[in-house]
């Protein structure tokens, strides 16, 4: 038997090729970063970061710290720049700077019904909203002026007109909204990146390893797939699914984007099950599904493994897209994608930092995990390089 | 030092190519340095021949890539010591645009696989006459007269017809024939010539060596032959030399070489490749002539081979064929007939060897009695029994018995797997074996038989020379404790010295197992080792079978005697 004296546990290829990837320098910085990330969402999914994401503790837009001037004041008589607690002004005046017209035009139209109480503030803060007028017909309008005057006074205490990097329209910070939203965008790059490499590896061992009709019956689906423009499948499916939400996005991309990965494992099957290895397997007496995943599919896992790497990627910008285009998150659900639909709008009036937020933490995650995929292919497959 | 003085002894201006004390590393990674070349030195002699042998990781390759300029930039380093002098001018000095020049018009190579040297998107013509157009300046119409005149000088027929063909319309031989039309286009001084005949049939191979040895003599040119085949070399070249591990084993004329060897590498080279007049018990191995003894007497007497009327057959195939189907155009199909109604018995306990050129069927019929191909026709009765006709459940306990050892052992274990676990495997599958704990102390008697230490189980195949992967294979094959061995090329891959060791451990199991071997390869000399019958195929027909020793006193059939007149012989001392 072994003598332990000398008998060193000799590296297996996994083992060489994660000797090969902590070696380069490129992939261990990407490693680190992907990992930051991946800790960001594992603590945002457990609640100890940014569970207050929806806080609304900034006036609305409120600007980065590193660009706020003095100018906010015009606005807001508490001047100084940072975190100023704004409750010393008289609630509604400083506020509503329409408070005196509106005043005139009710006294014009006497006591009517005050429906056009409401139009002439469109585009204020709501904060600022004079409800003097319904009282008298609404029922609850006392129970809802409290409400109101309760939360104005509360909001006002902890509304700050600065934050490290500005706030969105309803006053959330802008960096808390970007780790809930990498929390989305993240799961949903990931899970569906799994479901399309397990349907993809599935599919493409199939009909590698077979050959024949069942290898055309395979391409002849594939094809199909193909055929239709990508956007659209995604749109129709995401219109039959109809319902918005994290798994149906997992499962309309991961439905979707199977295909790369069935052509590029199924190409290796069809070069592995005519290898010398495989034939031996077949001599002594293995059987179809022992060849298919116990003496192949660890040859051409490290294809599964990399295109769910780029996949992955892949899916995180999709996520971005869909949800860009509406079809994505559940409004009360916070995205990159949704964070980057929002600011469309906002960009026109200059409030561009909920838009660097989310490219920003996309751009760094998106590069390092490309980086820390390449990497990874060196690493499996050395003789590529 | 005694083998460079010799050396310079030699008349000065005779000397075309010099290469002195060449160092020559490779950085592998961060941390090690492999030594290809460890400053070996040689000369080559205007008009000369000379021949570089060794075998793999002797550094014989890395050696012509140097003097050729083309070693990789990124990883490998000359030592500043070295010289390679060609005609009085340092190689190694050179700029690299002096260095294109010289190359293809000076100094000009022949690869081993002309395949992948060929572009496969111009016809052959039109890339012998880029040759001349770069080298030469000659304009487009001169050069691809030129073309078609040096296609007819290698022996390539209707040469105006086949200059517009492209590399994959010709055979190997005649691939190889274009490579050496291009190499010689520029009339070069010296022609290295890597392996040229190594991917081709034997009888391919005598044809070229024929060629190269007679376009040498015409144009003057001087020659470094590079060769793993001692046979071969002792054909063509004026002078060998002899290396090992990037150093100079031994230097000198080839009448010396093989005569009377100094080096006991040497002596062991000669001696382990299978001698056709002979059949020692043993074949010589390295070791044996470290100590400068060689292989003890009794391992040097002759055996017998050959059939005897109480053989029991063990395995009876009738009218085997086999076709491959090609889908042509939309519905139309081309049939391969690539095994056509072969009939043969194999005895137990007896070697029955089959050998043809590539083609000719001979791994098909093994696949097939393997079931790894489905037979189209024909009969393979084991004891009695047509497996043919068996379902796979039915022959599962049949496909116990005959097992196979594969050409490549760099491809024929799973990488992802431990020795152990690819010699369990099939005790597993096979229930040999109560319990995992038993198959392990089974394989470790297995891997001790075929000569592997007990530490290998915990490995893996990466960590194993090929020889070493070799043995395992075998001991794999064991495990299910076959009747019959199908051994397909399996020592064909093998550097020689390490083919006699798997040659002779294959014919100590059979002594000891009392199994029966299907022994197919190209080698003529090794089938005819080996085999007790010999059984040879062309284009899928069996056209001869007879005992071994039979066969090669007198073939019967022309292309048998083809096959056996073109095997290389080696020295032949002159009479």
């Amino acid at each position: 038997m072994t003598n332990p004296a000398t008998y060193h546990p000799s590296p297996g290829l996994w083992v060489l090729a994660w000797r090969r990837l902590i070696a380069d320098r490129i992939a261990v910085i990407s490693m680190i970063v992907v990992a930051a990330f991946l800790l960001l969402t594992a603590g945002s999914m457990s609640g100890l970061i940014a569970a207050n994401w929806n806080d609304e503790v900034a006036i609305g837009y409120a600007k980065p710290g590193f660009v706020a001037e003095p100018k906010v004041a015009s606005r807001n008589t508490a001047a100084q720049v940072g975190p100023v607690v704004a409750a010393e002004n008289p609630p509604g005046r400083v506020i509503d700077p329409l408070a005196t017209e509106l005043a005139e035009l009710r006294a014009s139209l006497g006591q009517k019904v005050g429906s056009g109480g409401t139009a002439p503030a469109a585009g204020v803060p709501p904060v600022g909203l004079d409800l003097g007028d319904i009282k008298v017909i609404d029922p609850i309008a006392k129970e809802f002026a409290d409400a109101l005057a309760e939360a104005q006074a509360e909001g006002r205490k902890e509304r700050v007109d600065t934050l490290p990097f500005g706030a969105d329209k309803w006053g959330h910070d802008v960096i808390l909204k970007t780790i809930k939203g990498s929390e989305t965008s993240i799961l949903v790059g990931l899970a569906a990146a799994l479901v399309a490499t397990v349907i993809g590896t599935l599919l493409g061992a199939i009909a590698g390893y077979y050959g024949g009709w069942i290898d055309d019956f395979f391409n002849w689906f594939y094809n199909i797939f193909t055929a239709i423009p990508y956007l659209l499948l995604i749109l129709a499916i995401a219109a039959v699914l109809n319902q918005k939400g994290v798994t149906t996005i997992v499962l309309i991309l991961g439905l979707t984007g199977w295909t790369g990965i069935f052509r590029l494992v199924r190409a290796e099957y069809l070069k592995h099950r005519s290898r010398e290895y495989v034939q031996a397997a077949d001599a002594i007496g293995a059987s179809n599904f022992r060849r298919m995943f116990v003496h192949i599919f660890p040859n051409v896992s490290h294809v599964s493994l990399v295109q769910l790497s780029v996949h992955a990627v892949g899916f995180i910008k999709s996520e971005v897209i869909l949800s860009f285009l509406g079809f994505g998150v559940p409004v009360d659900k916070v995205s990159w994608g949704s964070m980057l639909g929002e600011a469309q709008n906002e960009l026109i009036l200059g409030y561009w930092w909920q838009l660097a937020a989310a490219t920003l933490a996309m751009a760094v995650l998106v590069t390092a995990f490309s980086m820390f995929t390449d990497a990874l292919r060196d690493a499996l497959d050395p003789k590529i390089k | 030092m005694t083998l460079l003085q010799t050396d310079n002894t030699m008349t000065r201006h005779d000397t075309l190519l010099s290469v002195r004390n060449l160092r020559v590393s490779f950085r592998l990674d961060k941390h090690t340095l492999f030594d290809a070349l460890k400053g070996i030195s040689f000369e080559v002699a205007r008009e000369q021949t000379v021949a570089l042998v060794g075998e793999s990781g002797s550094g014989k390759s890395v050696s012509s890539l140097a003097v050729m300029g083309l070693l990789p930039k990124d990883n490998a380093s000359v030592s500043p010591d070295s010289e390679i002098l060609f005609a009085g001018c340092d190689l190694l000095r050179l700029d690299p645009a002096a260095m294109r020049q010289m190359r293809g018009r000076e100094i000009s190579m022949i690869f081993q696989d002309p395949m992948t040297s060929l572009n496969p998107l111009f016809s052959v013509g039109s890339q012998i006459a880029e040759v001349l157009r770069l080298h030469k300046g000659m304009n487009r119409s001169e050069a691809s007269r030129r073309a078609i005149a040096l296609l007819d000088e290698v022996g390539i027929s209707d040469p105006g017809q086949r200059a517009t063909s492209y590399p994959h319309q010709l055979s190997g031989g005649q691939q190889q024939r274009v490579m050496i039309a291009m190499a010689i286009a520029c009339e070069p001084k010296l022609l290295i010539a890597d392996e040229p005949t190594t991917a081709l049939d034997v009888t391919i191979q005598k044809q070229i060596i024929e060629l190269v040895a007679n376009l040498r003599r015409k144009h003057g040119m001087a020659m470094l032959w590079i060769s793993h085949d001692l046979a071969v070399v002792g054909e063509i070249a004026d002078r060998v030399v002899v290396m090992r591990s990037g150093e100079v084993r031994e230097n000198g004329s080839t009448q010396d070489i093989f005569e009377n060897p100094q080096d006991a590498y040497t002596r062991a080279l000669l001696l382990c490749h299978p001698p056709l007049d002979a059949r020692p018990r043993r074949l010589a191995v390295i070791d044996d002539y470290v100590d400068g003894t060689g292989p003890s007497a009794e391992n040097r007497i002759n055996v017998q081979r050959g059939s005897s009327p109480n053989d029991t057959p063990l395995l009876e195939v009738t009218g085997l064929c086999k076709n491959f189907e090609f889908r042509e155009g939309l519905f139309g199909k081309r049939v391969l007939r690539a095994v056509k109604d072969v009939s043969f018995t194999l005895h137990r306990g007896k070697t029955l060897g089959l050998v043809g050129e590539s083609g000719s069927g001979k791994s098909t019929v093994g696949l097939t009695i393997m079931r790894l191909h489905q037979a189209t026709a024909g009969e393979i009765r084991f004891e009695g029994k047509n497996l043919l006709a068996m379902s796979p459940r039915e022959q599962m306990p049949f496909k116990r018995r005959i097992q196979i050892i594969f050409q490549n052992p760099y491809a024929s274990l799973n990488p992802r797997f431990t020795v152990g676990d690819i010699l369990m495997e099939p005790m597993r599958i096979h229930r040999i074996g109560a319990n995992d704990a038993e198959r392990e102390k089974l394989s470790l008697t297995l891997l001790d038989r075929v000569g592997m230490p007990a530490l290998t189980f915990r490995k893996y195949p990466h960590e194993f020379s090929g020889g070493q992967r070799q043995r395992i294979a075998i001991a794999r094959a064991l495990s299910m404790q076959p009747d019959i061995v199908i051994c397909d090329e399996s020592v064909s891959a093998l550097d020689v010295s390490v083919q006699a060791q798997v040659l002779n451990l294959l014919q100590d199991l059979q002594d000891e197992f009392k199994m029966s071997y299907l022994f197919i390869s190209h080698d003529l000399a090794v089938v005819k080792y080996i085999s007790d019958r010999v059984m040879v195929m062309n284009q899928g027909e069996v056209v001869e079978v007879a005992d071994s020793d039979e066969i090669y006193r007198s073939p019967q059939h022309p292309y048998t005697q083809n096959l056996l007149h073109s095997i290389p012989r080696g020295w032949q001392h002159p009479q």
